[in-house]
């Protein structure tokens, strides 16, 4: 029962992070058709960010991660104003190879940087202790991340159908041409869902420091994971990511409680399953 | 990847449905012939003429055929994998595990080796090519891992992460030992990369292979024109896992140790980066890639694996900016216009 509970939060936790980091390339490969594979660059510069600026600089954390997912959405606003729109209109292929290849460079250039040694973000007291729920006693990180995956949830299908700019979004990514001249700003519209793509996988780099320890090769080993949620999930489905994640992160908790020495034989068993049973996403018909 | 001689579908269509007309053909002249025995004279004089790098020599062999059968289903059916190791991997490690609990025998290794790379392929293929485009990439890295998790897991057989190690091989044709120089293995890896570079060749200029190549430009007109679409690209997958099994058993028998990396996504990934350094569709654009890849890699890694990520990293970007074709284009213009 001890265990059960433990698989469930921890999956859940995991799931969480998962979501957070998928999220933003949902968005960017479904509704900009842009295969970004440097996403899980953007979510190591998140957290190695938080790490520097909580451990060298002495920041209080909760000052750090803010400035930390602004540095990321920077960095993605930037690289997306001078390079990466000029690959919208290119082969998924080239789209591939580009963004690969910038991974690589930051991969190095974090090294170089940083060294290969894991980094650690230094937590406050209020989240390094525990919290008591009354019938159990959980770790505080573990709910911040829980809670903080579910806000991102709500706050990112709120502002897709919900917003002005939700709306000029989808109409930028169905018609750009009919959307340009009807006033609205396609240019503007493009930097930003991807600058707010890059900010979520830097917020979620930091939320699963803990889960899945930053280190170079960060941005390659942890990819894998997130284009098999955002593809099990749907492209572009924000509720269709939220429940693959939560589902493989707990498949892949559970079998690390219970089955350790198989590996991720079931995360990818259940991945190809699903994908087998739903191709076009796990809430598309 | 547009033939440059298919601009009008129904035309392509058609030269794809008759390929036995010459009139309709390709204007690639050249016999098949041709390129495999180039390829020989190269191979054996840059045996000759370095023989302390015959272990970096084999390397390249061994890498250019695993590519050349990565090219068949990327360049040629236009699938998208990244799962290709698998099939490398359980070619290498069933010419292993043979070596080591039946025969030595080299040549009945690598028979085994292709077995094992055809099979795999035609069992994943059979799920696998149900499905297309992003959901076929993603199964085939599904795929892959899972064949990775159940190695690590088959300890008795498979050594687990320690590797599979403890088999020598037996003389080549029962005549050639395996040296310590590598002049066998070299000659070994260059003979069969040839002949089985020859039999790709052949089989992409095919009827066969010309309705993959329609099939890879617009599957619904090949599927309209009555091409068994299924079928076909089941066929070519299972031809390229045999190539990609022959590959992994020539590096199980020269190396004489089979690792879990022969299974790894990043093998996989590699291979796909070297396909499109030298151009995917044409087959010798896979043998430059592979010939390039690998000297980059070994003259950068061996002074710092980081840096190899900047060099590899770096060139990967300008490639997509600079396209191969482009840049090659552009140097003809100068060099005088042989066009």
């Amino acid at each position: 029962m001890n265990t059960l509970f433990n698989i469930l939060i921890d999956g859940l936790a995991y799931g969480m992070v998962l979501f957070v980091i998928a999220v933003g390339l949902s968005v960017t490969l479904g509704l900009m058709r842009f295969v970004n594979l440097s996403h899980g660059a953007f979510a190591m510069v998140g957290g190695y960010c938080a790490a520097w600026l909580t451990r060298e600089a002495q920041w209080s954390f909760w000052l750090a991660v803010p400035v930390a997912i602004a540095a990321t959405a920077l960095l993605g606003a930037v690289l997306e104003a001078l390079v990466l729109r000029h690959l919208y209109r290119r082969k998924e292929l080239d789209q591939v190879l580009f963004t690969i290849g910038l991974s690589f460079v930051l991969i190095a250039a974090t090294n170089a940087i940083a060294g290969p040694q894991v980094q650690l973000i230094v937590l406050p007291p209020l989240l390094a202790g525990s919290v008591d729920l009354g019938f159990r006693t959980l770790p505080a990180q573990r709910l911040l991340v829980i809670g903080a995956g579910l806000a991102v949830a709500a706050a990112a299908a709120w502002t897709v159908t919900r917003t002005r700019f939700g709306v000029w979004l989808r109409a930028a990514v169905d018609h750009s041409g009919t959307a340009s001249t009807l006033g609205i700003p396609i240019r503007t519209v493009q930097c930003a869902s991807f600058a707010a793509g890059a900010a979520l996988a830097g917020f979620g780099g930091i939320l699963g420091a803990e889960l899945m320890p930053l280190e170079p090769y960060y941005a390659l080993k942890y990819l894998v994971l997130v284009l098999v949620v955002v593809a099990v999930g749907g492209m572009g489905s924000i509720a269709g990511s939220l429940a693959a994640a939560v589902l493989l992160g707990t498949i892949e908790t559970a079998s690390r409680y219970l089955a350790s020495e198989w590996g991720s034989l079931f995360f990818f068993v259940a991945m190809a399953v699903l994908l087998a049973w739903r191709p076009n996403g796990l809430l598309k018909r | 990847m547009n033939h440059p001689t298919m601009t009008h579908p129904v035309q392509a269509a058609v030269a794809v449905a008759m390929p036995l007309q010459p009139a309709q053909s390709a204007p690639r002249c050249a016999p098949p012939w041709r390129a495999p025995l180039l390829l020989l004279v190269a191979g054996l004089a840059a045996c000759a003429a370095f023989p302390d790098q015959l272990g970096l020599i084999t390397r390249i062999f061994i890498t250019g055929l695993f590519v050349l059968s990565l090219d068949l289903v990327v360049g040629v059916a236009g699938l998208a994998t990244l799962g290709h190791a698998a099939l490398f991997g359980l070619g290498a490690y069933a010419a292993g595990i043979f070596a080591l609990h039946a025969h030595a025998d080299p040549l009945l290794g690598l028979g085994v080796g292709i077995v094992a790379g055809a099979l795999t392929a035609l069992v994943s293929g059979a799920f696998l090519l149900r499905y297309q485009g992003f959901t076929f990439l993603m199964l085939t890295v599904a795929v892959s891992q899972i064949v990775l998790s159940l190695v690590q897991k088959a300890r008795n057989w498979t050594g687990g992460d320690d590797g599979l190690s403890g088999f020598a091989m037996a003389p080549l044709l029962g005549r050639f030992a395996f040296d310590l120089e590598g002049k066998v293995a070299a000659v070994y890896s260059l003979v069969v990369l040839v002949l089985l570079f020859y039999v790709a060749q052949r089989i992409v200029q095919s009827p066969f292979g010309l309705a993959v190549r329609g099939i890879h430009e617009n599957r619904a007109r090949m599927a309209a024109l009555g091409t068994p679409v299924f079928r076909r690209l089941w066929l070519l997958y299972t031809v390229a896992g045999a190539l990609a099994g022959a590959a992994g058993a020539l590096s199980a028998q020269t190396n004489a140790v089979v690792g879990t990396d022969s299974l790894s996504f990043a093998l996989s990934a590699e291979a796909l980066v070297m396909l499109i350094l030298g151009g995917a569709g044409q087959l010798t654009g896979a043998l430059v890639g592979a010939t390039v890849f690998t000297l980059l890699h070994h003259t950068a890694a061996s002074i710092n694996p980081y840096h190899w990520l900047f060099v590899v990293g770096g060139l990967l970007m300008l490639v997509v900016l600079v396209p191969p074709a482009k840049a090659w284009a552009w140097l003809r213009q100068r060099a005088g216009g042989v066009r």
